[in-house]
């Protein structure tokens, strides 16, 4: 289907379309920043991620029919000069990203209205712009210390856009100080690590250090680099117990920017372990196949049923949704520890399906926040009959991230048991089962107050609210997507099984 | 008579001797030790010690808010330009070489580096200038003669 996109750009756009999806965003988020107004910074917003989705349109296209593309900035060849390195892998995650970058800023302008003070609302698009074009840099770009520089343009740009929903709850600025202090640990860990690895190989260059590192594989140096890299990888990720960050940012930022975090930043974080685990790093070495098993595979179960646990007890909405991120994190994680292709096709499917599932669900909590300034669960009560269709579009997404027939969650946990199983690992298959479980014990709880809790009567009439038409339609389109793609997952299952395949055949070496 | 006097005159020879070092330190980035950035610290030093010595409202007068804000995007979008015009030549982003094709001795390599070094020097005296008022302009906690 991918490959009918080819070629619909003129050639001067589509030989740099890798660059430009990265730098039109970047440039355009000085532009939002002199904006006078914030309805014209959400226009610049919106150029920005609609030029980044259409050039990522045509850098699949590109990847899908000719392999991989390379494209060395200034002219200076890799590896000496930094590369811009797509393959399968990276181009579903690109894909992913422009695409609920696209939708989140078309939701944004009600809500961003609503929570950031007038004279910071162009700011705070300049910000997002900065942090989705950060986000595009990490996937795109074939260089392990220019990785380390756009992680860093995002996270610090990701610190400043929580801390911004300080006008609706003070909570939200310890949220961003914890989050930037775990977030920088993180990025040094990363930095670190890159280090060692130029130390041991004298290279920055993600394909030639990995055509480098077999050979040294067995020196301590390259040993501590993977420790490092994995831990600092792991705490952007979100990986368990290095979730600390999460709850608490999902929960206090503007509604938008949870939207747009939950659906791109942490699945960017886990791109880049499965770019290092399987590609840098030679994957059949001894140190990196034990952290399959007791790093990312025990690690994972632990965390999907611990942050699902957690997620019960929870009585902030948001929060609760962040915690069951805490947990899909761990199917991810699970996926990558089976370590086989199947594996790592389950993982990168969920991770585009989690986008879905989390932005429908966040969006219609960010609705909902603006119509009626929801945060509780005991909040939610009696929506169905006030907001019908944004709850039916919130119930579609809780019944997907439960797995339940009828939603792409299914196909998630089917792919990903069947991918345990057939590597013997029954007892991760039941971690699966026993995790969806709970999942639905957590989202019983939120669709039981929508569903069946007390309607609202405000002077014996029962309160009619409708949610406006910029944020409604992407909802809905995630929403249906949830739908669509359980009844054909071909498109995004391909995007998934390339992606798989790319990161095993090495593809980046 | 200002009890500052001695600093006022020193400071009024220094400031202009300040910012022609930065911008020298600008020029000579692309080929010995300094660049955009240094120059950057070194332009907006200048106007610090402006405002240390004359008091704020003068600073804000010499160089205004408005200046500085727009002077932190518009140094990013000189980096960025830079890189646009490139490609709109033909080359590939950033490739210094397309500024001046015909040169034998990379001439474009030169002029690229200097623009793009001037985009990091706005930017960076910008950012270094708005991060000082910002902190400067505060109202203390604790009212002055409560100490």
């Amino acid at each position: 289907m991918i490959e009918a996109l080819t070629s619909f750009l003129p050639p001067i756009l589509a030989d740099h379309a890798v660059v430009l999806a990265v730098v039109i965003p970047l440039s355009l988020a000085p532009v939002a920043a002199i904006m006078p107004n914030g309805r014209l910074g959400w226009l610049v917003a919106l150029l920005g991620t609609l030029a980044a989705a259409i050039l990522t349109l045509s850098v699949a296209g590109d990847v899908a029919q000719n392999g991989i593309i390379s494209y060395a900035l200034g002219d200076w060849a890799p590896p000496h000069g930094i590369e811009f390195r797509v393959d399968a892998l990276n181009a579903a995650v690109l894909i992913l990203v422009s695409a609920l970058g696209l939708l989140g800023v078309v939701y944004a302008l009600p809500s961003v209205a609503d929570e950031i003070a007038r004279d910071k609302q162009s700011l705070f698009y300049s910000a997002f712009l900065v942090c989705f074009a950060g986000l595009m840099g990490v996937a795109s770009t074939g260089d392990a210390f220019n990785m380390f520089v756009f992680l860093e343009i995002s996270s610090i740009s990701t610190y400043t856009l929580v801390g911004m929903g300080a006008g609706n709850d003070r909570r939200a600025l310890t949220a961003a100080y914890n989050y930037l202090i775990l977030g920088t640990i993180g990025a040094t860990f990363f930095v670190i690590g890159v280090g060692f690895l130029y130390m041991a190989t004298g290279t920055l260059n993600m394909a030639d250090i990995a055509e480098r590192l077999p050979a040294v594989q067995d020196s301590r140096v390259v040993q501590a680099a993977f420790a490092f890299i994995i831990v600092g990888l792991g705490l952007k990720a979100a990986m368990f117990p290095l979730h600390l960050w999460l709850p608490n940012a999902y929960a206090f930022a503007p509604n938008f920017v949870t939207v747009f975090l939950a659906s791109t930043a942490t699945k960017v974080a886990f791109y880049t372990l499965i770019r290092f685990v399987f590609d840098i790093f030679p994957s059949d070495a001894p140190f990196v196949q034990v952290s399959f098993l007791w790093v990312f595979a025990v690690l994972g179960v632990i965390g999907m049923i611990a942050g699902s646990i957690q997620a019960i007890f929870q009585n902030d909405a948001r929060r609760l949704l962040a915690f069951s991120s805490v947990a899909q994190v761990g199917y991810m994680m699970l996926g990558l520890g089976i370590g086989t292709m199947a594996g790592i096709s389950a993982g990168v499917l969920h991770l585009l399906n989690h986008a879905m599932m989390k932005g429908a669900l966040f969006m219609a909590l960010g609705i909902f926040a603006l119509r009626f300034g929801v945060r509780q669960i005991s909040d939610l009560s009696g929506l169905a009959r006030t907001m019908p269709a944004t709850s039916v579009a919130f119930t579609v997404g809780a019944l997907s991230l439960v797995g339940v027939p009828m939603t792409v969650g299914f196909w998630s946990k089917w792919y990903l048991v069947g991918a345990a199983l057939d590597a013997g690992w029954w007892w991760a298959a039941a971690a699966v089962i026993i995790s969806s479980l709970l999942a639905l014990a957590y989202v019983a709880r939120l669709l039981a107050a929508i569903w069946v809790g007390k309607v609202p009567v405000h002077r014996g009439e029962e309160i009619r609210s409708r949610a406006p038409l910029t944020m409604a339609v992407p909802l809905w389109i995630l929403a249906a997507a949830n739908v669509v793609f359980f009844f054909d997952l071909s498109p995004v299952l391909e995007l998934a099984r390339a992606a798989a395949e790319a990161a095993f055949a090495g593809g980046i070496r | 008579m200002n009890p500052h006097l001695v600093l006022r005159v020193v400071s009024k020879l220094l400031i202009p001797i300040i910012v022609i070092f930065g911008f020298y330190v600008h020029f000579h980035g692309d080929y010995s030790p300094g660049g955009g950035f240094q120059a950057g610290v070194i332009i907006a030093s200048a106007v610090i010690l402006y405002a240390l010595i004359f008091g704020m409202d003068a600073a804000r007068e010499a160089v205004p808010a408005w200046f500085v804000r727009a002077g932190s995007a518009i140094g990013v979008l000189i980096y960025g330009g830079t890189g646009f015009v490139t490609w709109l030549l033909g080359g590939n982003f950033l490739s210094y070489d397309m500024l001046d094709p015909e040169s034998t001795h990379h001439a474009g390599q030169h002029l690229g580096i200097l623009l793009v070094e001037l985009g990091v020097l706005t930017t960076v005296f910008s950012v270094m200038v708005v991060i000082f008022y910002t902190f400067a302009s505060r109202a203390p906690d604790i009212p002055e003669g409560e100490w």
